[in-house]
């Protein structure tokens, strides 16, 4: 296909099958109208899941009543994801299932002899022959490596297979390169070792947590903010350093509300009162770690008096939160964060991080982070996967040398051909995000688009990306499906499954199954040599000594740990780690092999322009990013994101409380929708915040379209990280507009 | 048996969960809650503080709801909870008025509805939907007059008070400060 455009197309003339399926809640209610026991009387049903509302995969039971209606999702109490308690989406889950706004049948984009795009509604064969065409003929005339995956969420696993089968293992999330890959980088760096999710903090017995602009609360993190609380009834210290008054700030000891893009600053500071005053573990220290003569030297001069000009944290905070911390130690916890990609240096921020952890000789230590035990499970057996030519790599040459997963701003950027390289890519496959979003700089995405001979999207809901696809396919909820089962790390390892707890809606179907299918018309049927999900899962479990039927019982299962893995260090253990040195690198000399600091260095960033303010965003405890803007559950607890604002700016601007204005950006951008002022003492006068996922500008979105907006659209600038890629996001200013500017904004 | 419920402010990050469980526990339409959530800023930055709980009917001692009611719908029913009997409501929402908590509205079927301790699942030995759902674990129910139950116990030792004493409704929610 020939798309020197591709107009974005609002999803019409669906659901027409809807009647017979919508309107079950009413009729629910009207049953158990006088008596809530006869309620409880009717949920009979009990099936097992893992929520797939965000990425904590917590598992639970859903509760349904005799006419096979949701009624209920309700956590598992033997879960370590979330100890019984889903958090407020995982107990809203139901409204994606509900969701009268879902996919409902396969699309194909068509272009009417008028020259205008839209949508028809296809076949599940006619959608997947038509993808097995186009991926064959890109196969044949650039090599199946042009073709990438763009992923968030289980399905991804499936859509991984085929595309490995089909022949490309350009494989992305941007949940690495737009959000936690600089803390796994720099965890690689000093410990060997990446974190992983569920991070492996010892919450729940630490002396002092430090959040660095971690907003756990904000973020629902089920066990860490189960834990979070855990840990305030145990009197821990809490120290957040956040320029927003956050829950968490609310909620601790300290706060240090640190001026915008200075943490470097500060966290040196803290490393060199440390060393200075010997508030260190001295045998953790020189048993186990790399450099510390070195960082030394490199500390020497970055005394809090030299932090106080940076950051705007007086020098005896700095003091007095660092003698905290050593109190604690090794039961302390300087807490990594997970959205991570800020300001270009994160992978070095975040290796202070990990080096201020050494220091205080937290990891794998009780209190501080503990070793997580995995239980794994084989992979159904299949050939071995070609090997492909080359890879996103290959575009850029010498550069993000220690990414440890594929960049999927890496992927976009080389969509567009450019002189440099000859690795374009020509199809994309996207998998339950909405890359219009998640991905900096929309006008960069858009433009990749264009360059497509194929974009192929999978989704519950018709979201933004949606209306750039040539083919969209309805995914079913987690509600409605089988998946792979779940194994986690944690302190004891378990296994969970999600089974489904309903049929289908409408034509919708779940990525094991389409994968399975396009992989049977591409001729991959050695790769998927099974009749069905349950089939495979079957052999997996027989092989960890479980078996479907005996999960459909538990839901989870607790599985026993492999001898010798323990959950802290012994005390005096010889631990080899897995570094060059073999040792906790304070001084990374994978860094410096590679020509970066070996010790992280502070560098000043951008400061708002006279009139702008820095826009920081961030989450809201009922929502994940933007896939659940439109659930008629969540959205009733919060429908719109608001800017929130200082009343010494509301007072210059003379804005009032739940006024309406456009943002603009220093690149000229101007948000498509109005958002709400919220005035408040809870943020600093030369920064705004509003939390991300809202402003929608798909219209099928009835409950999220043109409410709020968009703080993706107004995220132009990006500061990409030069160890591993990572897109800074937070150098971007906004100023405000009361009445709707002439300009408009990239949706 | 008095039935009461404490919540930690200390802990309470305002997420809305006990909202939603609520919501999906017992039928509470979309657009309408038993239990909501009140954030209280003082100061200015960077000296504040900033109280965040999650407020439902106080299942007062000395309800000006039930007093109000002429059909006798609102009631006083085992370990001091107030009940609407939705047969016997005539909608007239003299009861919304009377509440000082803003704590009772009017279902769509026309009946009043609020918070029931959830009486339902008390009566099964199980908790309140939304204390069994909050992360925080910052919500303690139970009886107050058997001094091992969760709410006893934490009344003991922590600093706690009620909403707007002065109306004199006597509150059965304490809020833990
Ligand atoms: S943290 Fe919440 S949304 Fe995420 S998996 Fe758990 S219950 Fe679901
Ligand atoms: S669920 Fe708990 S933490 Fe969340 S708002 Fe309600 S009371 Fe607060
Ligand atoms: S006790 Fe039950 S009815 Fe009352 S607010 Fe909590 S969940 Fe709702």
């Amino acid at each position: 296909m020939k798309t020197s455009r591709r107009d974005f197309i609002r999803i019409s003339a669906l659901g027409l099958g809807a009647l017979s399926i919508g309107g079950s809640s009413i009729k629910a209610a009207g049953k158990t109208l006088f008596s809530k026991d006869q309620l409880n009387k009717l949920m009979m049903k009990r099936t097992s899941t893992y929520c797939e509302v965000c990425f904590w995969k917590c598992a639970g039971w859903v509760y349904s009543d005799n006419d096979g209606n949701i009624k209920k999702v309700i956590g598992h109490p033997d879960d370590p994801h979330c100890n019984g308690r889903l958090c407020p989406r995982g107990t809203g889950g139901v409204g994606m299932y509900n969701d009268e706004d879902r996919l409902k049948t396969p699309l194909i984009r068509v272009t009417g002899e008028d020259g205008k795009q839209t949508f028809r509604e296809a076949s599940w064969d006619e959608a997947l022959s038509f993808i097995a065409e186009k991926m064959k003929k890109i196969a044949a005339e650039h090599g199946p490596e042009c073709v990438a995956l763009f992923t968030h969420g289980s399905g991804g696993k499936f859509w991984g297979h085929l595309l490995k089968a089909y022949g490309s293992n350009n494989i992305s999330a941007p949940s690495y390169a737009q959000c936690r890959g600089p803390r796994e980088v720099a965890w690689i760096g000093t410990f060997g070792e990446e974190l992983g999710s569920p991070e492996p903090t010892d919450i729940r017995d630490t002396q002092c947590l430090v959040l660095i602009g971690s907003h756990i609360g904000e973020n629902m993190h089920n066990g860490q903010i189960q834990e979070m609380s855990d840990a305030i009834d145990k009197k821990a210290t809490i120290i957040t350093v956040d320029p927003r008054f956050s829950t968490a700030a609310s909620h601790s000891k300290y706060w240090l509300p640190i001026k915008p893009a200075t943490d470097i600053a500060l966290l040196l500071s803290w490393m060199h009162v440390l060393i200075n005053e010997g508030w260190y573990d001295k045998d953790y220290v020189a048993k186990y770690t790399y450099g510390f003569d070195q960082l030394k030297e490199h500390v020497k001069d970055f005394t809090p008096e030299w932090a106080y000009g940076i950051t705007t944290i007086q020098p005896d905070v700095i003091r007095k939160t660092a003698r905290e911390m050593f109190n604690a130690a090794p039961s302390v916890i300087v807490h990594p964060g997970r959205h991570v990609t800020w300001y270009g240096d994160d992978t070095q921020r975040l290796r202070c991080v990990a080096i201020l952890n050494a220091l205080l000789g937290s990891w794998g230590r009780r209190g501080g982070f503990y070793l997580g035990i995995e239980t794994t499970i084989p992979g159904f057996p299949h050939p071995e996967y070609p090997k492909p030519k080359k890879t996103w790599r290959d575009a850029f040459p010498g550069q993000f040398v220690l990414a440890d997963l594929a960049l999927a701003n890496g992927i976009c950027d080389a969509t567009i051909p450019a002189a440099s390289r000859d690795c374009s890519f020509k199809g994309w496959i996207v998998n339950g995000t909405n890359l219009i979003f998640t991905l900096p700089d929309i006008r960069n995405t858009k433009k990749a688009i264009e360059n497509l001979e194929l974009l192929v999207v999978i989704d519950t809901m018709p979201m933004e990306i949606t209306g750039y696809a040539d083919v969209v396919l309805p995914e079913c909820t987690y509600l409605e499906r089988y998946d792979e089962i779940r194994t986690s790390k944690h302190r004891i390892p378990t296994i969970a499954l999600r089974e489904p707890a309903a049929d289908p809606k409408w034509d919708s179907k779940p990525g094991w199954w389409m994968a399975k299918e396009l992989g049977h018309k591409l001729g991959l049927d050695e790769y998927f040599k099974y009749k069905d999900i349950e089939e495979v899962l079957e052999w997996q479990l027989n092989k960890v000594g479980s078996s479907l039927d005996e999960m459909k019982r538990l839901g989870v299962k607790k599985m026993k740990p492999e001898d010798g893995q323990l959950l802290y260090f012994e005390p005096g253990a010889d631990i080899e780690f897995s570094t060059a040195s073999g040792k906790i690198e304070l001084y990374a000399t994978s860094f410096s092999d590679e020509g970066f600091d070996p010790l992280p260095k502070y560098t000043p960033h951008p400061e708002p322009p006279q009139g702008f303010y820095r826009l920081n965003y961030g989450r809201a405890p009922m929502h994940t990013f933007s896939r659940t803007a439109n659930n008629p559950n969540l959205t009733d607890l919060m429908d719109e994101n608001t800017v929130w604002v200082n009343p010494k700016v509301a007072k210059v601007w003379g804005l009032s409380n739940e006024q309406y204005v456009w943002l603009e950006n220093q690149d000229g951008i101007v948000s498509s929708f109005p958002i709400k002022v919220r005035i408040t003492e809870r943020i600093r006068w030369d920064s705004v915040y509003m939390v991300h996922g809202f402003g929608h500008k798909n219209e099928k979105l009835t409950r999220a379209h043109g409410r709020g907006a968009s703080d993706s659209e107004l995220i132009t600038t990006v500061m990409v990280d030069p160890i591993m890629g990572g897109t800074g996001m937070r150098g971007n200013f906004v100023t405000f507009h009361t009445e709707k500017p002439a300009k408009g904004g990239l949706l | 048996m008095r039935y009461a419920m404490a919540i930690d402010t200390k802990k309470c990050v305002g997420c809305s969960d006990c909202v939603v469980a609520c919501q999906t526990e017992n039928d509470v339409p979309i657009g309408y809650c038993r239990d909501w959530i009140v954030e209280v800023t003082d100061g200015t930055y960077p000296q504040l503080e900033t109280e965040i709980r999650s407020e439902r009917c106080n299942q007062c001692d000395n309800s000006p709801c039930v007093r109000c009611c002429p059909t006798g719908a609102s009631h006083y029913s085992e370990g001091g909870i107030v009940l609407v009997t939705p047969e016997k409501c005539i909608g007239c929402a003299a009861c919304i008025q009377s509440c000082p908590y803003d704590a009772r509205y009017t279902h769509p079927k026309g009946y009043v509805d609020k918070c029931t301790f959830c009486i339902h699942r008390v009566k099964k030995g199980m908790e309140p939907s939304c204390v069994a759902v909050c992360p925080t674990k910052c919500m303690y129910f139970g009886d107050l007059d058997d001094p091992n139950s969760a709410v006893s116990k934490v009344l003991k030792t922590r600093k706690y008070k009620v909403l707007a004493p002065e109306a004199g409704t006597k509150p059965n929610v304490y809020y833990l400060i």
